[in-house]
């Protein structure tokens, strides 16, 4: 009628069991005392708070864990982003986008929730970028 | 809570379309228990009629149109403002037509903060939505007096004993709000006001969630100055008022510059119409004001009084159910003996507000999660944020199961 599918923007079922296990046992969650590049950002409309720790080894993701609080999908993502970008080169990491994200998580994301989903990866953009300029 | 207050919301419902069967079929069927009044509330039907009206019938500008449809609309819109002073028990003219709360806020910080300066200071309230806090916390920057914020008791209460400490000679505003929306607390203004006028302090109240929700007397109340949005309490969005003293309001240099708000203007200089016009450059939101005169006769009709029981025993109905729910903690008054506003907010241990709210949401549970605009609170209790069911005219005890298996199921998610 108006070109907007409400069911696809709206919450297609955000709380699936694999986004639940990570939330609840979140994978790579830890302090990193050898981590080259560390930096930390806030949701602050939400509370959400995530810090990446990275090691990087020749142009490449040698380590990735991370700390956080925050709701379950900004938690979740972070914690599927710490398995899925390890490894990766920082010019892989630099392209990555939401669609990464939804990839990950295995729904799509609507605008709501969209800044917690995203949250991680942003973060771990920012800090390589950041480290780049320097 | 008895039969008779149920009765009211069971009437009144069949007055907002968006309860109604085809609102329904729209979402497929998904129910759609609206707990968020407080951001918002519904639209009654007649408010939607007094709108329409405007714009089919006479959708023309206010003031000198010199034939009868422009009249017409002039003649609605003062109407509207004659409606909206009876309800506050103010005269036609302390009524300035704004485009909300935030907006009144605004207005009125604007004009006074420039008289202010270093050592002066403004009370306000922990509690205070951003729109009356980072006004007047921006503009004590500017001008170089500062803020001083009253605290809370442990009950969620305002601490009268440190706003005793708080206001003194130095204290030129006390701008607080009446009914909080994070917390559903009320606030003491009337001892608040007492120690302001001591003082010879400027009294402003943000009554956006009190006005149409429970009866204000800004004569008993003794404010000088009073916010609130029409959207709030069951009006359209985009307008608001601010209510002045006539003499407060007479003493105020315009806000805005522009047509209707001039008496005389010559290539050098301008003289201002008098109150409130003079607060209202430019074409005003003429159908939103006839719509917020409509509200004004609906809530009027319902009875404010009703409104207001009704509200309070939905949140001790809410509050006793939601007591039973384990890891459930409220944050708002709970004692029965404490007056409140029809707010609930709560979290649930382990888990997220905004969680909890996705959650609700797609069980029709409609909530906001979130720091409900007052981050320096939510800063102060050590949280992100609450979950907020907030109650309409509309609401009843459907709604409160609702909530309540909801929340149940979402720890289920979320813990299991």
């Amino acid at each position: 009628m108006n070109g907007i599918d409400h069911d696809r923007i709206g919450r297609a079922d955000l709380y699936r069991q694999n986004i639940l296990d990570h939330n609840r046992s979140p994978r790579n969650r830890r302090r990193m005392d050898d981590a080259t590049i560390s930096r930390r950002e806030v949701n602050m409309s939400c509370g959400d708070d995530v810090e990446i720790f990275v090691r990087v080894e020749d142009g490449r993701i040698a380590d990735l864990s991370f700390d956080g609080i925050g709701c379950a999908i900004s938690q979740a993502a972070t914690s599927m982003l710490t398995e899925k970008a390890k490894g990766l080169t920082l010019e892989e990491v630099a392209v990555l986008d939401r669609s990464f994200v939804f990839g990950l998580l295995g729904v799509e994301v609507g605008p709501a929730r969209l800044k917690c989903a995203l949250l991680g990866l942003e973060t771990l953009k920012k800090a390589l970028r950041e480290n780049s300029d320097t | 809570m008895n039969e008779q207050e149920y009765n009211i919301a069971g009437l009144s419902r069949q007055e907002f379309p968006m309860l109604q069967d085809a609102a329904c079929r729209d979402r497929n069927g998904r129910p759609f228990h609206y707990l968020d009044s407080a951001a918002s509330a519904l639209t009654p039907e007649s408010v939607l009629r007094a709108m329409d009206g405007y714009y089919r019938q006479y959708r023309c500008n206010v003031h000198r149109g010199m034939y009868d449809e422009s009249a017409r609309a002039t003649e609605e819109y003062e109407t509207s403002r004659i409606k909206v002073a009876g309800l506050l028990n103010a005269a036609p003219e302390e009524i300035v037509f704004t485009r909300g709360a935030t907006e009144s806020l605004n207005m009125v910080a604007y004009k006074l903060a420039a008289r202010l300066g270093p050592g002066d200071e403004v009370v306000i309230s922990i509690m205070e939505h951003h729109a009356n806090l980072v006004t007047w916390q921006q503009f004590a920057k500017q001008y170089g007096f500062k803020v001083r914020f009253i605290g809370l008791r442990d009950d969620f209460t305002l601490d009268m004993d440190e706003a005793r400490r708080l206001i003194g000679p130095q204290t030129k505003v006390v701008s607080v709000m009446h009914v909080s929306n994070a917390l559903g607390t009320v606030l003491p203004l009337g001892e608040l006001h007492d120690l302001a006028r001591q003082h010879g302090a400027t009294v402003i109240v943000d009554a956006a969630q009190s006005v149409g929700h429970r009866p204000i007397d800004v004569q008993t109340m003794d404010c000088d100055f009073l916010a609130f949005s029409g959207h709030k309490m069951y009006g359209p969005t985009g307008i608001g008022v601010l209510y002045g003293k006539h003499e407060r309001l007479d003493a105020l240099d315009p806000f805005l510059y522009g047509g209707d708000m001039i008496l005389e203007v010559t290539e050098e200089d301008s003289k201002w119409n008098g109150p409130p016009h003079k607060f209202e450059a430019g074409t005003p939101n003429i159908a939103g004001a006839i719509g917020l005169g409509a509200a004004v006769d609906f809530v009027t009709a319902v009875g404010v009084e009703n409104i207001e029981r009704h509200e309070r025993a939905l949140a001790r109905r809410a509050l006793s159910r939601l007591a039973d729910v384990p890891g459930l903690k409220i944050y708002g008054p709970t004692n029965d003996e404490l007056d409140r506003g029809g707010v609930v907010s709560f979290n649930v241990e382990g888990i997220h507000p905004h969680d909890m709210a996705d959650i609700l949401g797609g069980e029709g549970v409609c909530t906001r999660g979130g720091h409900h605009c007052a981050m320096p609170l939510m800063r102060r209790l050590g949280l992100p944020g609450t979950t907020r069911a907030s109650f309409g005219l509309y609401n009843g005890e459907k709604d409160i199961e609702a909530l309540q298996s909801a929340i149940l199921k979402a720890i289920k998610t979320l813990k299991a």
